[in-house]
């Protein structure tokens, strides 16, 4: 269509919107350069005050962590993604297909305040895991599992899932299956058939699930916050105390824009250790 | 091997469901806190999460939080959608880029930035930081809703109308509209399950009076240890996934979430 009808109509309130989204990365970015004055809510003048803060060993400490956890619940939603994702694209009931899809997204669904409490439920030291083991007698004390690292990992892999698997099964769906079709007629064992047809071609949904995933573990809060009770803090966890404990909105803002920093960081890297892959032909 | 890989599968289903499971079991115990074997059968905590007045203004200010923000999200993007993929204007990437940007944008950072700008505005208590922090969060979903119905209509049907002598008002409300009822439909769906669900975000720009569900069962979980939360999440999980059946069953859950290809 040459003729544009009602194209202002159309694109002012998004305008609107992406207006409004940009004037609170701007409050970020104005926020991170100013002072903090204790006891005022109101920022004093400019300063780098809020990034040599950051230095500290209490916060580049977190960031170590939260990069650390980030990059494990990546890695294994993959690992636990791909077999699922793999099914849900491959089945042929489609009963059993729509059953895998819902099991499979229904926790995306359900918000991170539930799926956390859920599993303070199964962690607890009478929860799930601890009152099955001492009821069988296998143990004698709880095992701690709330409050540390792997409890924390173990349930942000669970909200990572989800997403992992959508974008796993989109890229799975776009193979051509008479490429497996034919490396079978020619003799390859199922096993080499997915080695070397089927994982090379899902690899742009394998980067997009570890960057996606990197990224929404990133951004968790309350799996950290309630899981980790403390004992396990990432950078979502330090901005939040920040901003309503200490109402030190410029150094929270500081921390946050460093942290979109570093998530920026660490997907270029990701695009930048996986383009070998991509010079070899594989898209 | 292909039984090694079904039970596998089996397994990760099963850590899937565990965690929401465990739940509906923990919701009937009638103790007071919760411990593992359940012992006695009781609906006591379904009677007190239901009567908690938290969750009861919470719940009514999630419903009115999500039902005014997809709405306006649905409104706002069909026509960005359409404007984006049919005309070609100045600035249509970067407005393109921006719209989609808050997925990228973690949610407590974007939390944190709109508490300061409402902050500064006097507004920080007010619902329409609330419900604009929420448009802003589920306007690329229902953006990828769209775009998958606009590819699946024909420009020619709209050309042809045109062609006929319909005015191009009226060919976008008889033949464009219709078309892209599907994505309309399937993006609102989304926005409002999201919206409901939203909670870093919301942490950062509710107030007391704002406050929304998942907020509201947050700040339960730090207060008390009963399993109240527990019941409330079982009627959750029975919500929700009713809703997806039915999503699943009329609109194809597999072609809005993308892990269908449209050609098979």
């Amino acid at each position: 269509m040459r003729r544009r009808p009602f194209l202002a109509l159309f694109i002012s309130p998004a305008v609107l919107v992406a207006a409004g989204f940009l004037a609170a990365m701007a409050a970020i970015l104005q926020y991170a350069f100013l002072a903090f004055i204790p006891g005022e809510l109101q920022p004093g003048g400019l300063t780098l005050a809020n990034f040599r803060e950051m230095l500290k060993p209490l916060y580049a400490g977190v960031f170590y962590d939260t990069v650390r956890i980030c990059l494990l619940t990546a890695l294994l939603s993959l690992l636990a993604g791909y077999p699922l994702a793999l099914a849900l694209v491959r089945a042929r009931n489609p009963y059993l297909k729509s059953a895998i899809l819902i099991i499979s997204v229904t926790p995306l669904f359900l918000g991170e305040v539930i799926r956390t409490y859920a599993w303070i439920v199964v962690l607890g030291n009478r929860g799930f895991v601890n009152g099955t083991l001492l009821w069988l007698g296998l143990i004698e004390r709880p095992i701690p599992l709330l409050f540390t690292e792997p409890g924390v990992i173990v349930a942000l892999v669970h909200v990572t899932l989800p997403v992992v698997v959508i974008m796993l099964a989109a890229a799975i769906s776009h193979i051509d299956r008479d490429l497996e079709k034919a490396a079978a007629t020619l003799g390859a064992h199922p096993l080499r058939v997915f080695a070397t047809v089927t994982l090379p071609l899902s690899l742009p949904g394998i980067i997009a699930a570890l960057t996606t995933g990197f990224a929404w573990t990133f951004s968790a809060f309350a799996t950290p916050q309630l899981i980790g009770g403390g004992r396990v803090n990432m950078v979502s966890n330090l901005v939040y105390s920040l901003g309503f404990a200490s109402f030190n909105f410029p150094f929270a803002a500081a921390l946050s824009l460093a942290g979109l920093a570093l998530t920026a960081l660490a997907l270029a890297a990701f695009r930048l250790a996986l383009s070998p892959l991509h010079r070899i032909g594989v898209r | 091997m292909i039984l090694a890989f079904r039970l596998l599968v089996l397994l990760l289903l099963v850590f899937v469901m565990l965690p929401a499971a465990v739940a509906i079991v923990t919701a009937f115990d009638s103790r007071s806190i919760i411990a593992f074997p359940p012992q006695d059968f009781s609906w006591r905590w379904f009677h007190r999460a239901l009567s908690y007045e938290d969750f009861r203004t919470g719940f009514a200010n999630s419903l009115f939080v999500a039902a005014v923000a997809s709405t306006a999200a649905v409104v706002i993007g069909a026509m960005a959608a359409y404007a984006i993929d049919r005309y070609s204007f100045r600035g249509k990437a970067t407005l393109e880029a921006l719209l989609f940007a808050p997925l990228a944008i973690p949610h407590f950072t974007l939390g944190l930035g709109a508490l300061i700008v409402a902050a500064q505005l006097g507004q920080a208590r007010g619902w329409a930081v609330v419900i604009l922090a929420h448009i802003v969060l589920v306007l690329p979903f229902v953006l990828r809703s769209l775009y998958i119905s606009l590819r699946n209509t024909d420009p020619r049907l709209e050309l042809v109308a045109l062609s006929l002598g319909a005015r191009p008002g009226r060919v976008i409300l008889t033949v464009t509209l219709p078309a892209l009822a599907p994505g309309i439909a399937g993006g609102w769906l989304f926005a409002a399950i999201l919206s409901f669900n939203e909670f870093t975000a919301s942490l950062f720009v509710t107030a007391q009076r704002t406050q929304t569900l998942p907020v509201a069962m947050y700040n339960y979980v730090r207060e008390y240890a009963d399993p109240s939360m527990a019941a409330i999440s079982a009627l959750y999980i029975l919500l929700t996934t009713l809703v997806l059946v039915v999503a699943n069953r009329f609109l194809g859950l597999g072609r809005v979430l993308g892990t269908e290809d449209a050609r098979h």
